[in-house]
């Protein structure tokens, strides 16, 4: 089954929520990890390995950098596990 | 050559496992209470030895879990205590370039380490934590504390065992004897109890496996004591150039006035029965600190309770002594903290410097039929009023592997 961006963006609040204990409601689309969530590259790679198990993707080492926002979390997720 | 620039202790923290901060894990000592217990984790009944003394209050309580997911436990223990030693000490406003710390540990995030190993063989490379070297590097506590106080005159982690909490104190004694610093965020903390630490000790017999009384199980100089408690916490001093301290009113706890460094070269793990390099620490520490033997009147031993370690230290502090043992009242708090490896220098230093601002020597509890081999004058079950006056106390800490440092405090008029 597809897996929606809202499912992906829930996921992800909870995962960012987890990992950097920002608020999963100040979690959208349009923020930036680094930036405005205070996720740096360690934490960045927790994301990402918790976002692989969670919604049984991958997400190639060469693809991280190119993750700058929620939203393009959310874009690659949904198209990988599509 | 300017006078001898003279360090002075400013500031005190402390989480151990008879209380989460100074104050009380002070009231604690003096009353005597034992913070050893059975562990309740399922690895405990898997090795020869299931009690150990964790801390009274777990950083869980007082940390944010996302502050903490990134800390091994060592450096949050660091950290509590560093928080707790710089609001006591005034939180000091110096340039970064004037501040240091030396913050040491014994085995370093060893539980990290296990913990993430286990992660490595379950579930494979990838799942990992990226946080894995910053959490188990052993300059780890240090480097965090130092971070969070923007230290920037040098921050640094002796390692010497069960010798290393003392070490950092002397460490950064000689940072602000020679002019590197005027304010050190100084101590030693150990988060070591996990299953394989506690089964090598356990190998060595090293540990107590008085298993139906742990709480009894910690008795330095008892004829029956067989081994020490492991313990975890940390302990952080605020050591300050004198003028510096006197220049912005800070409360000034003491001097730490000396410090003699020596070491055995006689078994990595066994202490050298004739004492003679805990002598000469002890004689190198007074002279350091222009003292005599005469003005000694407490002592924090190192004493952890094993068979043979303890009988050693009290033949040294005899012979170093004299004649002028007979004056000092020698307390052995690992029987109600357990041995915190490199925390217990640190914690132990703390315990003196409160013995000298209160004039109360702690007790030693436990012992049930003192070791007739130890002809040293033991605090036992009560506390001990401490004279007035200009007064000196010692700190005691050896290591495996034969280093032993000795501590001198004295007070300031």
């Amino acid at each position: 089954m597809a897996l929606t961006q809202a499912d992906v963006l829930a996921g992800l609040k909870e995962i960012v929520e987890e990992v950097a204990g920002i608020p999963g409601a100040s979690i959208e689309l349009e923020k930036n990890f680094a930036d405005d969530l205070e996720v740096d590259s360690l934490s960045m790679v927790e994301v990402v390995v918790a976002a692989e198990e969670r919604f049984g993707i991958k997400i190639p080492d060469d693809q991280v950098s190119e993750l700058k926002t929620v939203g393009d979390a959310v874009n690659f997720i949904v198209k990988a596990a599509g | 050559m300017s006078a001898q620039r003279r360090v002075v202790v400013t500031g005190l923290g402390t989480t151990t496992p008879i209380g989460g901060n100074v104050p009380s894990t002070w009231a604690a000592l003096l009353s005597g209470k034992s913070g050893v217990r059975t562990l309740t984790e399922e690895w405990a009944n898997t090795i020869p030895v299931n009690f150990a003394a964790r801390v009274e209050i777990d950083p869980s309580a007082v940390m944010e879990r996302v502050e903490l997911r990134k800390l091994d436990r060592s450096e949050a223990f660091a950290l509590i205590a560093a928080r707790e030693a710089w609001q006591d000490a005034g939180s000091p406003q110096l340039e970064s370039e004037r501040l240091g710390v030396v913050i040491a540990s014994g085995i370093g995030g060893v539980t990290t380490l296990l913990d993430q190993y286990d992660v490595l063989k379950e579930k494979g490379a990838r799942s990992v934590s990226p946080y894995t070297v910053p959490m188990l590097m052993p300059n780890g506590p240090a480097a965090h504390v130092g971070l969070e106080f923007k230290a920037r005159a040098g921050v640094h982690t002796p390692v010497s065992a069960c010798a290393s909490g003392a070490e950092a104190i002397g460490y950064a004694f000689e940072m602000i004897r020679n002019n590197r610093a005027d304010v050190i965020i100084s101590g030693g903390v150990e988060a070591a109890i996990h299953a394989l630490p506690m089964a090598g000790f356990a190998a060595m017999k090293a540990l107590s496996t008085r298993s139906d009384s742990p709480e009894r199980a910690s008795r330095p100089y008892d004829l029956d004591r067989d081994g020490f408690v492991l313990g975890e916490g940390g302990g952080v001093l605020i050591l300050e150039e004198y003028e510096h301290a006197k220049a912005r009113g800070a409360k000034i706890y003491c001097e730490l006035a000396g410090q003699g460094l020596t070491s055995d070269g006689f078994h990595i793990a066994a202490p050298d029965p004739d004492g003679s390099g805990v002598q000469r620490a002890i004689k190198l520490a007074l002279a350091d600190a222009g003292i005599s033997t005469k003005d000694v009147v407490h002592l924090n031993a190192h004493a952890t309770s094993t068979p043979a370690g303890d009988v050693a230290e009290a033949n040294a502090l005899r012979l170093a002594l004299g004649g002028d043992a007979d004056h000092v009242a020698v307390s052995a708090t690992k029987s109600m903290t357990g041995h915190l490896l490199g925390g217990a220098g640190a914690i132990e230093s703390v315990f003196l410097v409160k013995a000298i601002q209160e004039r109360m020597a702690p007790p030693t509890i436990n012992i049930e039929n003192l070791d007739p081999a130890v002809t040293i004058d033991v605090v036992r079950d009560q506390p001990r009023a401490l004279p007035s006056g200009d007064i000196a106390a010692l700190n005691d800490s050896f290591g495996f592997g034969g280093h032993n440092v000795v501590l001198v405090f004295k007070s300031v008029q």
